[in-house]
């Protein structure tokens, strides 16, 4: 994993010493609120509902052992013992108390961690693929060029005032992991006709208001012009993006208003004229920070089949919980944050000192953060799964529910955040409740379902093969339905199958669709390949078959 | 009274806006409009000649005055505007302006101060000696970069370079 050099760490603590500085004027009176926001806010630091929220950056959703435990740590000293994980790979911790900010942030700088840029109109936490290095599909590791965005992108002095927030995805794989088709600039690694490694560039994703697939501008960049041609798409969004709307600020209503076209002509002008004076990418920068991603020392060890004797939970958990590796006798386990009844992505600081020991015994002390609100210990040896599975089983963090309903993304909503307008938390506990036998759970199997508190669109819901969005009515709390959208492998965004759902009724509604569902599907077919084949429709004529109080 | 911020010293500015006094001034900064409008008048001009952009103003119609120029004044109405930052970088490096590039505006405070230096800027306008002791406080906060700056600004550690 990545070590910080002397740069790195000055740097980070040269922040900290600024937001230090930078609270004691709020707090003495000499910031205003309004002159403060955008500082706190570049630092990770919100103001929610209750309380303050400050979102730490887990770049690419990298995790050492150490730093899990200064993770656990924190939540205890200066929050309520617990911390939420996000979808992009952050941790939230929801209820730090401002005037202990710039020590928390401390704290994260002495483990080469930080909440830089993880909010405000900047270039937030570049993310990557979970299954990184170990995916069979895989034509590079990625997270050796987040790490070198993360570094360019960092108070960058040109781009740190855009018009609007600015989320990178790199993905390395066949298969899309990092939903980068929905990200402001989806980079795709690939390898040119001569097997030089470069990038396919998509521009203009994203979910939120008016969701959108991005676009490509270019089938194929080269390696090292990595930099220069962000700059070159950055500089043209920095100065043509709109900022007279906040809602219309996003760099994927420019590309919309110029055109795909427009915007390719103008950012290949801007790149060839400007990569002059644009960080330069050499070979040897690549390199060194490849230095840091290479595989884990790993034994030769045999392919090990079940022991026959491995209990029903076990098996279950091993089928479910666990993916192959293209290393023999080597599996990734994910640890479930997905328990029936918890609230999805949460996770109590000593779980995570108990996971920090567990990584380190099995799996070189490393932890990654997934995008579905789930860890994962990415290189376990076989032999070492019983005894990994009772400990997860112990701390809870076993529930054999990974890809299937259950394991559902619910962004905070009301229940934290002042923009919701929907109690998704609630939601979900209503969700877990209805749908906790597991034989039903297993026979419905796959399914993505992303449940967004509001248009923000947190949550993701527009690429949920189920996705639920909480909308308001008059006051009240009402959930609309999409079905059909996917992030992974194929980009899609759902269709809304209806008028929406009062918030009773979600569970209900939710079964009747799985009910369909199951009546439909040939034999083995996933649910979302059921909902491509048939299409909406019938779906939608049964999902209100028994709720005419829906209006 | 106004003040400038250049090389740590904070000196009363000697420089004039257009229609800011009648006295007849030997150092003028006229809007970026009023250049184009009437070039012959300026560029003909005997004094010292300064332009002064807005966010909103593209650096290419400025371009072929620049060699005119001694001075321009890049605006930063409001804080969060980050279109300031793409002009100073555009003129530094692209246009390699020589002259003196100056931040104004209510949105310039000692928290873009480093940005600034690094995108370009030589000197702060402020209207209260103190406002400038801040900024150049401020200026000295980072001592390492990752990007490069323009044309070159030093500091003691920095990651990624310009081609050679
Ligand atoms: S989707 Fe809306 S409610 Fe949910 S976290 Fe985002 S802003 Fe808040």
């Amino acid at each position: 994993m990545y070590q910080y050099d002397e740069l790195d760490q000055a740097f980070v603590d040269q922040r900290v010493a600024e937001f230090r500085d930078q609270t004691r004027r709020h707090l003495a009176g000499e910031l205003s609120e309004e002159e403060f926001r955008p500082l706190r806010l570049r630092n990770g630091l919100y103001l929610q509902r209750h309380a303050p929220m400050l979102r730490i950056a887990i770049p690419y959703g990298l995790l050492s052992a150490r730093q899990l435990r200064a993770l656990a740590a924190i939540t205890r000293r200066y929050d309520r013992g617990y911390g939420h994980f996000t979808t992009r790979q952050n941790l939230q911790l929801n209820w730090p108390r401002l005037a202990e900010v710039p020590d928390i942030l401390a704290e994260l700088a002495a483990v080469q961690m930080h909440a830089i840029q993880t909010s405000g109109n900047c270039v937030r936490n570049v993310t990557a693929d979970h299954l990184a290095g170990i995916a069979p599909d895989e034509i590079a590791d990625p997270r050796p060029y987040c790490e070198i965005i993360r570094q360019w992108a960092t108070q960058h002095p040109e781009f740190t005032y855009l018009p609007r927030k600015f989320k990178i995805a790199v993905t390395g794989a066949a298969t899309d992991r990092a939903a980068s088709e929905v990200h402001d600039i989806g980079l795709q690694l690939r390898r040119g006709a001569d097997g030089a490694l470069g990038f396919t560039v998509r521009v203009g994703g994203g979910l939120g208001r008016a969701p959108v697939i991005g676009q490509v501008i270019r089938e194929f960049l080269p390696e090292t012009e990595l930099l220069a041609y962000l700059e070159a798409i950055l500089r043209i969004y920095n100065r043509h993006g709109r900022r007279d709307n906040l809602n219309k600020a996003r760099i994927k209503v420019l590309v919309k208003s110029l055109g795909a076209a427009r915007f390719r002509e103008l950012v290949e002008e801007e790149w060839t004229i400007g990569r002059a004076h644009a960080a330069q990418l050499t070979t040897a920068d690549v390199a060194r920070v490849q230095r840091h991603f290479r595989p884990p020392p790993y034994r030769a060890l045999a392919e090990l089949a079940l022991p026959p004797e491995a209990s029903p939970r076990f098996r279950a958990w091993h089928r479910y919980n666990t993916l192959a590796h293209r290393v023999p006798g080597y599996r990734a386990v994910f640890v479930c944050l997905k328990a029936h009844g918890g609230v999805p992505g949460d996770m109590t600081a000593e779980q995570m000192e108990a996971l920090a020991g567990l990584a380190e015994r099995h799996s070189f002390g490393l932890i990654r953060a997934t995008h579905t609100q789930n860890l994962l210990l990415a290189d376990v040896p076989q032999a070492d799964l019983p005894a990994l599975w009772a400990a997860l089983e112990r701390l809870g963090l076993a529930t054999p529910n990974i890809g299937t309903l259950t394991d559902l993304i619910a962004c905070p909503g009301l229940d934290f955040c002042s923009l919701a307008n929907a109690g998704t938390l609630e939601v979900a506990r209503q969700i877990h409740e209805r749908f906790d036998d597991f034989d039903y759970l297993y026979d419905v199997g796959e399914i993505e379902l992303k449940m967004s508190g509001c248009m923000n669109a947190c949550g993701h819901h527009h690429v949920g093969h189920i996705g639920i969005l909480g909308v308001d009515k008059h006051g009240e709390e009402w959930y609309q339905i999409t079905l059909g959208g996917s992030a992974r492998g194929i980009t899609a965004l759902g269709e809304v199958i209806g008028p929406s759902v009062p918030k009773r009724a979600v569970a209900a509604t939710l079964e009747r669709i799985l009910e369909t569902y199951r009546a439909l599907r040939d034999p083995d077919e996933p649910f979302i390949e059921t909902v491509r084949r048939v299409g909406v429709q019938p779906f939608r004529e049964r999902a209100y078959a028994l709720h005419p109080a829906a209006a | 009274m106004r003040y400038i911020l250049r090389q740590r010293e904070i000196q009363p500015d000697h420089w004039h806006y257009l229609g800011e006094s009648h006295a007849p001034a030997s150092a003028l900064i006229v809007p970026g409009a009023e250049l184009r409008r009437e070039p012959e008048r300026w560029w003909a001009w005997s004094g010292r000649l300064g332009a002064s952009l807005t966010p909103i103003e593209q650096i290419e119609d400025l371009q072929p005055h620049l060699r005119r120029l001694d001075l321009v004044a890049v605006s930063f109405p409001v804080f969060g505007d980050g279109r300031g930052f793409t002009q100073l970088r555009l003129l530094r490096q692209r246009y390699a302006f020589a002259g003196e590039l100056r931040a104004t505006g209510a949105g310039v405070t000692p928290e873009l101060a480093h940005l600034l230096v690094r995108c370009g800027v030589d000197a702060f306008e402020v209207a209260r000696p103190e406002q400038g002791r801040a900024l150049a406080r401020a200026c000295e906060r980072y001592d390492v970069a990752y990007q490069p700056g323009a044309p070159a600004v030093p500091v003691r550690l920095q990651r990624f370079r310009l081609p050679a």
